[in-house]
């Protein structure tokens, strides 16, 4: 196998988790078939081609409100959700198609909701903030800052209260970790030994401020004030993310013990799409992350010098990804949307069976 | 007059009082560098330097919190909230700090805090971006609330909110902000608690505020040239204080009123304002006061719909024909 090798800084101070030298000698990955390790490349692109067509159909004033890109972080949602068990947890931000994606949620009904058609995971209401499937144990798609971190403790406390050999994975930028609810979450999840993970997934930019700019001190080390595990590690290289994810699940599954990870990765695209990105930072920083960095192009080169994948076999997975994001489009834009009458639904259970309401007066007023 | 946008307006105002008063200081996340997520503040850090325009973390409640802090020991903190919406991770620090702190010390401190941003529907960006909490801040005796229409009253009011000493709540409008409108080049304040008739007229009474007005504007003109119908319309500027004297002087002159507003319907501004109506106009009153709001649930997110949730030039007219009816 080829490699990546990672300079990491040690931590003295709170003995970090590294991931192995050799990512790719972990058990977690020297277990994978191949048929899996090209699945793993196969899920991030499937991610950056349907990302790519979102982006024209936004740019056709197909879709409104934001459109906040995932492209070149792709590793490091597919490379966690890889590791789901049937008890595992996912709960993130806004930039949230990549980790939809990545826990099986359908093309079709993702571009549907960009285009708030009614086929839509959240039947249009959502948007793409806030994708939801609990089905396949993902909790959103949140849209405000920080907000989602505290939910995610929530998901390991219920895991464990109901006795469930899982885990949850609470997804974040390397902004929100300056929102109190962050901190406060981070304090119960080890106080009370909570099975949760703190992904960190740091791109280096909040909008246009720098984590320099934003944030004092190191981001994952301010677990140790908690008394939390920590690591850290590169995210472009997918399995250097599962090589080092296991073994916090591992031992969240096992132990009920939280950590927090910060996963180093890049967003090539604006914040949002409204954003212009010409401002906080050079284009050549973006160029050179993709030249040597790109999570998909790294797996790539890796697949095709094990001999696992041939170039014309990546082609194929490319269009294929092409395609099915082509086909998503259709499918959106050929479903009808949402109804007037549609805006007061879901908003109570209760409103939503008649048959078994029990509370009496008036839910809704005009 | 030049003609200028709301958001030129608002940055006016912002660097006449920077420059006016040395303790004025603007903060928010992106205000500086980036020169705003709306490009409200855009120049000002070149103008004024980075002790003046001051970039934060994404961490509302600390971040508001200490410009409540600082300004009862002296500084005129005007600080932004990239969206309204993001108010209710400082909720503690708005309504139960700079609320009640003048309260709670008998009147020994005093808050001239200001707190500026977007609070709209009408762009798509879902239920957790879309807040309008006008109605849950004028809740808060403490506080002040002001939600301009136009660029005039978005600099004027803007000016008097940052000299105001208490804390002072303005909420502004991203679909607004490219608006244009007359502003005079020399210097002028417009007064917290002052509404403004925007139309005259003598058929009905529409009373309104904020992206409600231009909506209530246009539906008066519909009502005019199509149904000959002359709708006044009051825009109310400020919510606390409340200028109730001129509501009740357009009451008396039409007889009707419709309230049009985006805002949930439940204890809404209209909601206070129906009350004080028929309390203090009953006899006025021709026919029941109607009201146009949003649609009482969460913002959707698909576009065609959500315009449908809010009040639009439509909504206001058929609920004007309504009401005479
Ligand atoms: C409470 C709150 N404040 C501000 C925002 C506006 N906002 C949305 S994303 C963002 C930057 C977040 O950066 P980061 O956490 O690094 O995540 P990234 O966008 O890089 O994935 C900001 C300021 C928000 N949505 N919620
Ligand atoms: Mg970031």
């Amino acid at each position: 196998m080829s490699k990546t090798p990672s300079a990491k800084t040690a931590n003295p101070a709170a003995a970090p988790v590294l991931p192995p030298n050799d990512p790719h000698l972990a058990p977690v990955n020297l277990k994978l078939k191949t048929e899996e390790r090209i699945e793993l490349f196969r899920t991030m692109m499937r991610i950056r081609r349907f990302e790519e067509r979102a982006l024209r159909a936004y740019q056709a004033k197909k879709i409104g409100g934001f459109l906040h890109l995932y492209i070149g972080q792709e590793s490091v949602a597919v490379g966690c959700c890889s590791l789901m068990g049937k008890h595992d947890h996912v709960i993130t931000a806004y930039r949230d198609h990549g980790h939809a994606i990545a826990v099986g949620m359908g093309m079709n009904e993702l571009m549907a909701e960009l285009y708030g058609k009614a086929t839509g995971c959240s039947k249009g209401k959502g948007g793409s903030m806030h994708y939801f499937a609990p089905d396949r144990n993902f909790w959103g798609g949140h849209g405000i800052v920080g907000g989602q971190v505290p939910l995610g403790t929530g998901l390991a406390y219920a895991l464990k209260y109901r006795g469930l050999k899982g885990a949850a994975m609470a997804f974040m930028g390397d902004g929100a970790v300056n929102q109190g609810a962050v901190h406060e979450a981070y304090n119960l999840a080890a106080l009370w030994d909570l099975p949760v993970i703190f992904v960190i997934e740091n791109n280096g930019y909040s909008m246009g401020t720098s984590q320099e700019r934003s944030s004092a001190g190191e981001l994952p080390k301010r677990a140790a004030g908690y008394d939390m595990a920590w690591g850290q590690c590169d995210g472009s290289n997918v399995y250097e993310v599962r090589a080092l994810m296991d073994k916090f699940l591992t031992r969240a599954r096992e132990e009920s013990k939280p950590a927090v990870v910060e996963i180093d990765t890049y967003r090539y695209r604006g914040h949002s799409v409204a954003d212009p990105d010409n401002t906080y930072r050079a284009k050549a920083e973006i160029e050179e992350y993709r030249r040597t960095k790109d999570p998909i192009q790294v797996v790539q080169n890796m697949l095709i010098a094990d001999g696992v994948l041939t170039p014309e076999g990546v082609e194929q997975i490319d269009q294929a990804a092409r395609a099915e994001s082509d086909a998503a489009a259709e499918f959106a834009e050929a479903s009808p949307f949402p109804t007037v009458e549609d805006i007061q639904k879901d908003v109570y259970w209760e409103a939503d069976h008649p048959a078994q309401r029990a509370s009496k007066g008036r839910l809704f007023f005009d | 007059m030049p003609q200028i946008t709301y958001r030129e307006a608002i940055r006016h105002a912002l660097a006449e009082e920077l420059e006016r008063d040395p303790n004025v200081v603007v903060m928010g996340e992106e205000v500086a560098q980036f020169n705003g997520a709306y490009k409200v503040t855009e120049g000002l850090l070149a103008k004024f330097g980075p002790k003046r325009i001051v970039d934060t973390p994404i961490s509302e409640a600390g971040f508001i919190g200490l410009g409540v802090g600082a300004s009862m020991l002296g500084i005129r903190p005007v600080m932004e909230l990239m969206f309204w919406s993001f108010y209710s991770v400082a909720f503690d620090q708005i309504l139960n700090n700079a609320a009640n702190v003048r309260y709670m010390s008998g009147g020994l401190i005093n808050c001239p805090i200001v707190i500026r941003g977007p609070a709209n529907g009408g762009t798509n960006v879902g239920a957790t971006h879309s807040h309008t909490p006008e109605n849950v801040l004028a809740n808060h005796p403490g506080v002040k609330v002001v939600v301009p229409s136009t660029p005039y009253d978005a600099k004027g009011l803007l000016k008097s909110a940052i000299r105001d000493n208490d804390p002072v709540m303005f909420l502004e409008n991203t679909i607004l902000y490219g608006d244009k409108g007359e502003v005079p080049a020399e210097e002028y304040l417009v007064p917290l608690g002052l509404a403004d008739v925007k139309r005259k007229g003598t058929d009905l009474s529409i009373v309104t505020y904020g992206r409600s007005v231009i909506h209530s504007l246009v539906a008066a003109e519909v009502l005019h040239k199509e149904h000959g119908i002359s709708a006044e319309v009051v825009d109310l500027r400020t919510i606390r204080p409340l200028d109730i004297d001129t509501v009740l002087q357009s009451v008396a002159k039409t007889h009707r009123v419709l309230i049009v507003e985006e805002q949930k319907p439940f204890a809404s501004v209209g909601s206070q304002l129906s009350y004080m109506i028929q309390r203090e106009a009953f006899d006025e009153l021709d026919a029941p006061i109607h009201r146009v709001t949003t649609v009482d649930a969460p913002a959707i997110y698909s576009p065609p719909i959500e315009i449908e949730q809010l009040p639009n030039p439509n909504r206001v007219l058929k609920a004007a024909l309504d009401l005479l009816a």
